[in-house]
């Protein structure tokens, strides 16, 4: 019984959070810690953090790990299958519409309207994770005692090396780790 | 046949991949598969991919999930996104399972912090970079509208906080009717001659 009820309150989550990561954090506490008590509001905050920490989307993370704390390892499929079944449904019909349809003019210019907005959200997102990580939790701060310095060189180099050899970004990324940890450890 | 198999291995190995480095939220998977199935693989150009991210942004459920099966519909079909999709949930389920059984101790370790604050660094990069190749190509574009719906709706999301889906519905209205004008008088002026 308790599975299926996983798998319910993560499909619910999966249905209804729509536009990304952000807007599934209340609807993931709403069930997971409010409804039916799988998680104390210290451990959802804890929950919350290592998502942050590690890859995937946040609403998969917190079905893996409230699924395997409550069913083990049955009860971390489940919910994360339950947590992608809404978008398997939705999307693939929408996939379906749009690769029929897409030559047709009001699709076509509707599409063309989009292109310049996806690209002005992405670089909205983008001033958030760059105050994350010049700044810390609290965003950006007037103060230059608040900056992290050596997150702004890792910054300011990664990008430098992006533009001019246009490397694999997963290897700069891995870089960047791998820098953050060796200077920390040097200083 | 087996030119399908290879395909699928190469789906599902390649959104492994992408999935497994997606730290700090949904767009960090755009760029990272633009790289791979527009300037590596070539399986589609950079329009379709705005496009599938729009799609993405604007369905139910994580942006990666989304963007990995349309992705994968494009590429191979209902069978395709299948495998798209289970080569996205894997890296975050092994990687959660793991790490549940000894999270606070992966919380407060000094060391993980430390990589992870770099690796957020290397991601504020990554994205930059890509930000700055796709705005280049929108003004390349030379459309005034399109530059118009950029500025607007970057300033509609980021200093009003409006609802990412109303950005996206009235950005996709003001394209369609355009579209749709601009043919209504391309057939009058057919008429004329």
């Amino acid at each position: 019984m308790i599975i299926l009820k996983l798998f319910w309150s993560f499909f619910q989550i999966g249905m209804f959070s729509i536009g990304g990561g952000m807007a599934a954090i209340p609807l993931i506490q709403n069930q997971v810690v409010d409804l039916h008590n799988w998680l104390t509001l210290a451990e959802f905050t804890d929950l919350i953090t290592i998502a942050e920490m590690t890859p995937g989307p946040i609403a998969i993370n917190s079905a893996t790990f409230v699924g395997i704390k409550i069913a083990g390892v049955p009860g971390a499929v489940v919910a994360t299958l339950g947590c992608v079944l809404p978008s398997c449904l939705i999307v693939s019909l929408l996939a379906w519409v749009y690769f029929k349809y897409k030559e047709m003019t009001a699709i076509k210019g509707a599409l063309s309207g989009l292109r310049p907005a996806v690209v002005a959200l992405i670089a909205s997102a983008e001033i958030s994770i760059f105050a994350m990580a010049i700044w810390g939790e609290g965003g950006f701060s007037a103060n230059p005692e608040s900056i992290n310095y050596i997150s702004l060189v890792i910054f300011a180099v990664a990008l430098f090396i992006l533009q001019k050899w246009k490397p694999n970004p997963v290897f700069v990324m891995i870089a960047s780790g791998v820098a953050g940890g060796a200077i920390y450890l040097l200083i | 046949m087996k030119r399908k198999i290879r395909i699928y291995r190469k789906l599902f190995s390649s959104t492994f991949y992408l999935s497994a480095f997606t730290f700090g939220g949904g767009f960090v998977i755009i760029p990272l598969m633009k790289k791979k199935f527009v300037d590596d693989l070539r399986w589609l150009d950079e329009d379709e991919m705005l496009n599938i991210t729009a799609l993405a942004q604007s369905s139910p459920g994580a942006v990666a999930v989304n963007a990995s099966i349309l992705l994968g519909y494009r590429i191979a079909g209902i069978s395709g996104a299948l495998i798209t999709v289970l080569g996205t949930i894997l890296p975050p389920l092994l990687t959660i399972s793991v790490i549940s059984l000894f999270y606070t101790a992966f919380r407060d370790n000094i060391v993980v912090n430390a990589v992870l604050k770099g690796m957020q660094a290397g991601v504020a990069a990554v994205i930059v970079d890509v930000v700055i190749k796709l705005s280049g190509n929108i003004v390349k574009e030379n459309s005034t509208a399109s530059i118009l719906v950029m500025i607007g709706a970057f300033v509609a999301t980021f200093f009003f906080k409006i609802n990412v889906i109303y950005i996206i519905l009235a950005c996709g209205c003001i394209g369609a009717s355009k579209a749709l004008i601009q043919a209504k008088k391309a057939s009058k002026g057919g008429d004329i001659k």
